[in-house]
């Protein structure tokens, strides 16, 4: 029988939560890495024994932590022993170096701060892990300042693929409330070479040689807190997502407004519809039906929860415009959480299953594609992060 | 050998318990000290010292006999006492966060 494995990253460790295709009695683990920040966990597709986790702090700065035995242990690539010749450099899985190099790191640019001056690119954090779909060892890293790194061993070395920041439009790019990450990395199934990503708040980017040169997507967004709404960059992105089989639409939570491209990213459309609030954070897609997606509104960009204390999904099974609550087993009174941007997630069993995490410490499941769902974790730390491995 | 006192998060990550114990090349220096933990303990580089810049990293102080010596030049000698074992050198976490 099939089971899932979801990964869950808080504010204070990483929790594992098992449970049979069923997803009706779950085991929870002890915290991994308790007491450090857990941006995002995830397993890769073509391995599910490896996972990749990005553990950070204030204090200690940024760890990459890799499983290969499906979370039963977990080691710091590069980190576990003195090097001897010819091996690796210890310790450098946690090196984020911005590249610099004559050959491929110029321009370098700096960035636009909060005050409208120019700020050089700062090192904080790694905001989401995207595996390769095809190969264990290869995985990329989405950064704050915004920025993405690729290794090729399995987060042993990381390299930034400099093309994204230098192709133009970087020095125009700002933080979001939260910083200035890259918090979502799209591989497209289909194509090797085309990626999509998005950054708070520059916009989304696409790249169709496999890292080398970017341009932004960003062309229908309309955003009435910066000066040119229509602007080429400077839209809050929080999400995007895609379904693999239709990696040419791509939907996206904006700060305000949920968008659609079926074109890649060429040109946007929103699909907001009857949404009671477009502001949210998450937005992911069914695992079965293309034009199935899910968002959790959230009351306003000054408020940061739901609205009238009612936790809700809202599901279109039309790729947008049209929506429906779903509310079934969510509390509908006195909720005022919220859903960060890489929490929510889907399974890829036949009775589609859906997930999602609040920053309350609770995870939610739905095993029947949204139409009731039932808390699996109550009392977690602050929820950062969720994925789900759908397991043989 | 100079004794090292790491933070609790340090100490989980190098899978250690209690102080370390280092020996440093040449002058016992901030510098030395940490470049030999670094040296044997890996996973700590980038933790305590950025990995580019090697600063100090903004919520860490370094103690050395009940002094702070997180604004001492790196290459400062540290005190004999520290030097001969008396006294452990001291990476401490700010407390931060209410």
């Amino acid at each position: 029988m099939s089971k899932v494995r979801v990964l869950v990253g808080t504010h204070k460790g990483a929790f594992i939560l098992s449970s049979d295709g069923k997803r009706k009695n779950w085991e929870v683990s002890e915290p991994l890495f308790a007491g450090w920040e857990i941006y995002h966990m995830k397993g890769s597709p073509a391995d599910p024994n490896r996972i990749y986790a990005s553990q950070t702090s204030g204090w200690f700065g940024q760890i990459i932590q890799r499983s290969s035995d499906g979370s039963k242990t977990w080691e710091t690539p590069g980190g576990e022993k003195m090097p001897t010749p010819g091996e690796f450099p210890a310790g450098a899985s946690n090196k984020f170096v911005y590249d610099v190099s004559p050959e491929t790191g110029k321009p370098l640019t700096t960035h636009q701060w909060y005050d409208g001056t120019q700020h050089p690119w700062e090192f904080k954090r790694v905001w989401h892990l995207e595996p390769s779909l095809t190969d264990p060892d290869t995985v990329y890293a989405g950064v704050e300042d915004a920025a993405l790194f690729k290794s090729t061993n399995g987060a042993q070395t990381w390299q930034e693929l400099s093309g994204l920041r230098g192709h133009g439009t970087g020095p125009k790019w700002s933080p979001g409330a939260g910083g200035m990450g890259l918090h979502s990395i799209l591989l497209d199934a289909r194509n090797s070479q085309r990626m999509y990503i998005a950054i708070s708040a520059a916009g989304a980017f696409r790249t169709d040689d496999g890292g080398k040169t970017w341009k932004p997507i960003n062309k229908g967004l309309r955003s009435n807190y910066i000066p040119d709404p229509d602007a080429e960059i400077g839209h809050c992105v929080h999400h995007i997502a895609l379904h693999p089989s239709r990696p040419d639409v791509v939907f996206m939570q904006k700060h305000w407004d949920v968008m659609r491209t079926d074109n890649a990213g060429d040109q946007w459309t929103e699909v907001s519809g009857n949404l009671p609030t477009d502001f949210g954070f998450v937005i992911d897609v069914h695992a079965h039906e293309p034009d199935t997606i899910y968002v959790v509104p959230i009351k306003s960009d000054g408020h940061h929860f739901p609205i009238d204390g009612k936790l809700q999904v809202y599901r279109s099974r039309s790729g947008g415009n049209e929506w429906e609550a779903l509310t079934k087993g969510l509390p509908q009174r006195d909720c005022y959480v919220n859903v960060l941007r890489d929490a929510m997630a889907i399974d890829s069993l036949d009775s589609c299953g859906v997930y999602f995490g609040t920053t309350g410490g609770q995870v939610y499941c739905s095993s029947d594609s949204g139409d009731s769902w039932a808390p699996i974790a109550e009392n977690l730390p602050a929820v950062f992060s969720v994925e789900v491995q759908t397991l043989p | 050998m100079i004794r090292v006192v790491l933070p609790a998060h340090l100490r989980t990550l190098a899978h250690v318990d209690g102080e370390v114990q280092v020996d440093v090349r040449g002058e016992a220096t901030v510098r030395s000290v940490l470049d030999a933990l670094e040296e044997l303990y890996p996973v700590l580089r980038g933790t305590i010292r950025d990995h580019g810049t090697l600063q100090r990293r903004p919520f860490l102080r370094y103690f050395v006999c009940a002094e702070d010596w997180s604004l001492e030049s790196p290459d400062t000698r540290l005190p004999e006492a520290v030097v001969n074992g008396a006294e452990p050198f001291f990476v401490i976490g700010a407390i931060a966060g209410g």
